[in-house]
């Protein structure tokens, strides 16, 4: 089971970040499941939402404890709340930022982390290009799909097709192709083992025999 | 058709497919989505004849649901917490003029303090106003049991409450399973009402009813559940032999064959606890899980069935009976009376505390040592200096504020999803 | 069909929902009393005129829970004694308040009929209820009945006293369509409040060895003011 937690702040989409990979999983032919982290939506408060993608049904309905995978929408969340809380050690992370991720300055909380698996994508930049519209959602997924592996293009832009059409539509294609593009030829094949974690089966629950 | 969807959506699409031609709602998270979603596919014209009232309150809400019913009419309406206690005089009436309603529960927490989270506590609250109580454990499930709940309602003329976890299901996306309508109208015939008001041939409903009937009239409404318990199996198999989802209707089984240890739950947990029983039999504890899909009526025989070969029976319950405890637990213990089994009770997910893998599999490790009542995940050091206030002056100030200071913040995503 | 004390207006509007569904010119009637209207089912009765579905209510006023015992109610007028305004203390009998007009809120609502009426002028009412379902909408007709037994008048007297009532100015009788008043019925003798009080043994407590003038004056001065808000002229028959 791969598990991806989206941050940003309440409306900025984060919900609907969450939905459209799960769906974009769905169209690749997994099995996912997207949620927020209930009630939290206020406009601008911290929001929080998941997504399992799996080859299996899933069954759990907890929250997800040890993301596989951070989404990051706005970058004045790394200051405020503890965005990198229980991330796995191979952790994938997107972040949302114009910067590159040393002139973040998150280098402590990054320390130990394969420099390979931390990306930056100006995601509203860019959305902004493509939509005029400060929509990174499927920016943010592109870049997600391009480093992990786990969806394909094809399925993100479809997943913006089951929600957008016309000129939005073609606009997030676009937006979520450039990203899927410059994420692409900075990690080559994809890094790392996210279809793996697909496959690997339930979680252990008892992490302390997990490391024993 | 497979989908992946919301919950909510999935369930208002499958509410649509049974034709209603009455709905009417008033909102309350987390039941909003559903008759949004509704309201929309009334409003575009793709569900005729359907009439969307929109009401001034949930009480209102059931009052409608009970006219058009009355009329003649298949009437769906939905609510969650709150809402379903604003509505409770109406919910009563219904069940006891034998009126066929189909309702939504979004399950969710009940104030104060106030709280729009998941728990139980709403429908719990309704176990003995005479409507037969569906629990689902996915979407997929919620989907399904809405399409059956019709024709239970009309079959044996009561109505019926289909739960579904608020958020942890509503507000969920994942893939379901939808009928397609022609499927649905085969199985599910035109509503034939026992009683109508129809100026053709006039009968009045809602006599008042004294000492001399009512003890029979209760006594009908006993025997109508009775039979309920036939009938939900039935619908459960006709509608499993048409879409290929073959559920039992009652309980549903998870790896009881061999199991020492069961836990007994309603609801979405029952999928995080089919993970931690395949995670715990790996680690050699034989534990499966028994999920009681019909609260009302309460399956005693089927219950006692499924247990009669374990050691030790854990009942997870996501509602408090203040007093006592568990409220799952008591008609458990009823099931398997007479029987040597130990049954315990397990508070868990109160408000929407979220219920671990971790917590559940560390509770049924340790079994043989839960005390008759435990609150799982219960953050005593939260209680205890609540206590010490208490103690400390006399005027110690409202619980639910002083617990907000001690804590930080109220609802943060993140600080309850931790792991201990 | 009878569903519960407060929820006439919401079961009407669900019979009116299924004739609709179901494409069946049924027209639906709710009744209620005092009580059941102005109390405990305002909510389902505004709501039904805000969504201006196709039913007529009835509300029969006897300005008290009569059926318990006379407590009082939302309708209950101002002095009148009831078991819970007991004529004692300071301020005897019901607190002097402008009491719950539900006419003039139905007439908020805009909705196309409000009429009310006595059981003094049954041809009045009739009139008015034929008028009513001549009209497709939410309607509204408050109906003025005496009580013998909570109002503490002699069973002879219940039409005198409705009729009273109107040519006293306190109980107006009149006509709204969309919020404006069309029409009110004139008075054919005008007579002072005291004689549609003093009948009344829920007002004894203002007739005492000392009258209670200043009360008395009071419940004149609301019967002026209806008059002139209505615009109620005494015709000679």
């Amino acid at each position: 089971m791969f598990q991806t937690r989206f941050h940003g702040r309440g409306g900025q989409g984060v919900v609907t970040a969450a939905e459209l990979l799960s769906v974009a999983a769905f169209r690749a032919g997994r099995h996912a499941q997207a949620f927020p982290s209930f009630g939290s939506e206020r406009t601008g408060a911290p929001v929080v939402s998941y997504c399992r993608i799996d080859d299996r049904p899933i069954r759990s309905r907890e929250p997800v404890v040890v993301p596989d995978a951070l989404i990051i929408q706005d970058t004045t969340l790394l200051q405020q709340t503890d965005v990198f809380a229980g991330l796995a050690d191979d952790g994938y992370i997107v972040i949302n930022s114009t910067r590159d991720v040393p002139e973040l300055g998150i280098g402590e909380m990054l320390a130990g982390r394969d420099p390979a698996r931390v990306i930056t994508v100006p995601a509203t930049r860019i959305a902004m290009q493509h939509l005029g519209r400060p929509l990174p959602n499927l920016v943010l997924l592109g870049a997600f799909a391009a480093l992990t592996g786990l969806v394909g293009l094809v399925d993100v832009q479809a997943a913006a097709g089951e929600r957008f059409q016309g000129a939005v539509l073609e606009g997030n294609c676009a937006a979520a192709r450039q990203a899927y593009d410059v994420v692409k030829a900075h990690v080559g094949e994809g890094v790392g083992d996210a279809m793996a974690a697909v496959s690997a089966g339930a979680p252990v629950f008892d992490r302390k025999d997990a490391d024993a | 058709m497979r989908k992946q969807i919301e919950g909510s959506a999935a369930v208002a699409q499958a509410v649509a497919l049974a034709r209603p031609e009455v709905i009417c709602a008033y909102p309350i998270s987390p039941q909003t989505h559903i008759v949004e979603a509704l309201s929309a596919i009334v409003k575009s014209g793709d569900l005729q004849p359907c009439e969307f009232v929109n009401v001034e309150s949930e009480f209102a809400a059931m009052s409608v649901a009970i006219g058009a019913s009355a009329a003649g009419a298949r009437a769906y309406t939905a609510t969650a917490s709150q809402g379903l206690l604003f509505m409770v005089e109406a919910v009563y009436n219904a069940s006891g003029l034998g009126l066929p309603i189909v309702m939504t529960v979004a399950n969710r927490a009940i104030g104060a303090p106030i709280n729009i989270w998941n728990d139980h506590s709403d429908s719990m609250s309704q176990r003995d106003s005479g409507w037969i109580q569906l629990y689902a454990e996915d979407n997929q499930e919620a989907v399904d049991l809405h399409i059956q709940a019709f024709k239970l309602a009309e079959t044996v003329s009561l109505p019926v409450m289909v739960c579904m976890d608020g958020f942890i299901l509503t507000h969920a996306v994942e893939e379901v399973e939808m009928p397609d309508q022609a499927t649905v109208d085969a199985f599910l015939p035109a509503f034939e009402p026992r009683q109508v008001l129809d100026p053709a041939e006039p009968v009045s409903i809602g006599a008042m009813v004294g000492p001399e009937a009512f003890m029979e009239v209760r006594y009908l409404a006993h025997r109508r559940q009775m039979e309920a318990l036939e009938v939900i199996p039935a619908i459960a198999a006709e509608y499993g032999a048409v879409t290929g989802r073959v559920r039992d209707g009652l309980i549903s089984r998870y790896r009881l064959d061999d199991a020492e240890i069961v836990v007994v739950a309603l609801g979405s947990v029952i999928g995080t606890l089919q993970d931690t029983v395949d995670a715990l039999r790996e680690q050699g504890v034989l534990v499966g899980v028994l999920g009681i899909t019909s609260f009302r009526p309460f399956p005693l025989e089927s219950v006692r069935d499924a247990l009669a070969g374990a050691r030790s029976v854990v009942v997870l319950e996501k509602a408090l009976a203040v007093g006592i405890g568990g409220i799952v637990a008591n008609n458990v213990r009823t099931a398997v009376a007479g029987l040597a089994i130990d049954v315990r009770t397990v508070i868990a997910g109160l408000g929407g505390r979220p219920i671990l893998g971790e917590s559940l599999a560390e509770m049924i490790r340790g079994v043989d040592d839960l005390d008759e009542l435990t609150f799982l995940d219960l953050r005593t050091e939260l209680v205890e200096r609540e206590l010490q206030r208490n103690r400390a002056t006399r005027r110690s100030g409202p619980t639910a504020e002083n617990l907000l200071r001690d804590v930080g913040a109220v609802g943060d995503p993140l600080s309850v999803r931790m792991p201990r | 069909m009878h569903s519960l004390f407060g929820n006439a207006a919401a079961v009407a509007t669900g019979v009116f929902a299924a004739m609709r569904a179901k494409g069946r010119d049924t027209r639906v009637v709710a009744q209620a009393g005092d009580g059941g209207t102005v109390d405990i089912g305002l909510g389902p009765l505004s709501g039904m005129f805000e969504r201006n579905d196709d039913v007529l209510f009835i509300c029969y006023d006897n300005e008290a829970y009569m059926n318990t015992g006379v407590q009082r109610s939302g309708a209950t007028p101002p002095a009148a004694r009831t078991a819970t305004t007991q004529a004692v203390g300071e301020h005897p009998g019901n607190v002097f308040g402008q009491g719950k007009d539900l006419p003039r809120i139905a007439m908020a609502h805009e909705i196309p009929y409000v009429a009310t009426a006595t059981v003094a002028d049954l041809r009045d009412l009739e009139a008015k209820v034929e008028k009513a379902m001549a009209i497709r909408g939410a309607r509204y007709i408050h109906v003025l009945v005496p009580c013998p037994l909570g109002w503490g008048s002699a069973s002879k007297d219940t039409i005198l006293l409705a009729r009273l009532a109107q040519q006293s100015g306190l109980f107006p009788v009149f006509e709204a369509e969309f919020g404006e008043v069309t029409a009110v019925l004139p008075i054919r003798r005008r007579v002072p409040v005291t004689e549609y009080l003093q009948p009344q043994k829920r007002y004894a407590h203002l007739f005492g060895q000392t009258p209670d003038t200043e009360t008395i004056e009071r419940i004149q001065a609301q019967a002026d003011r209806n008059l002139s808000r209505y615009h109620i002229d005494e015709v000679e028959i």
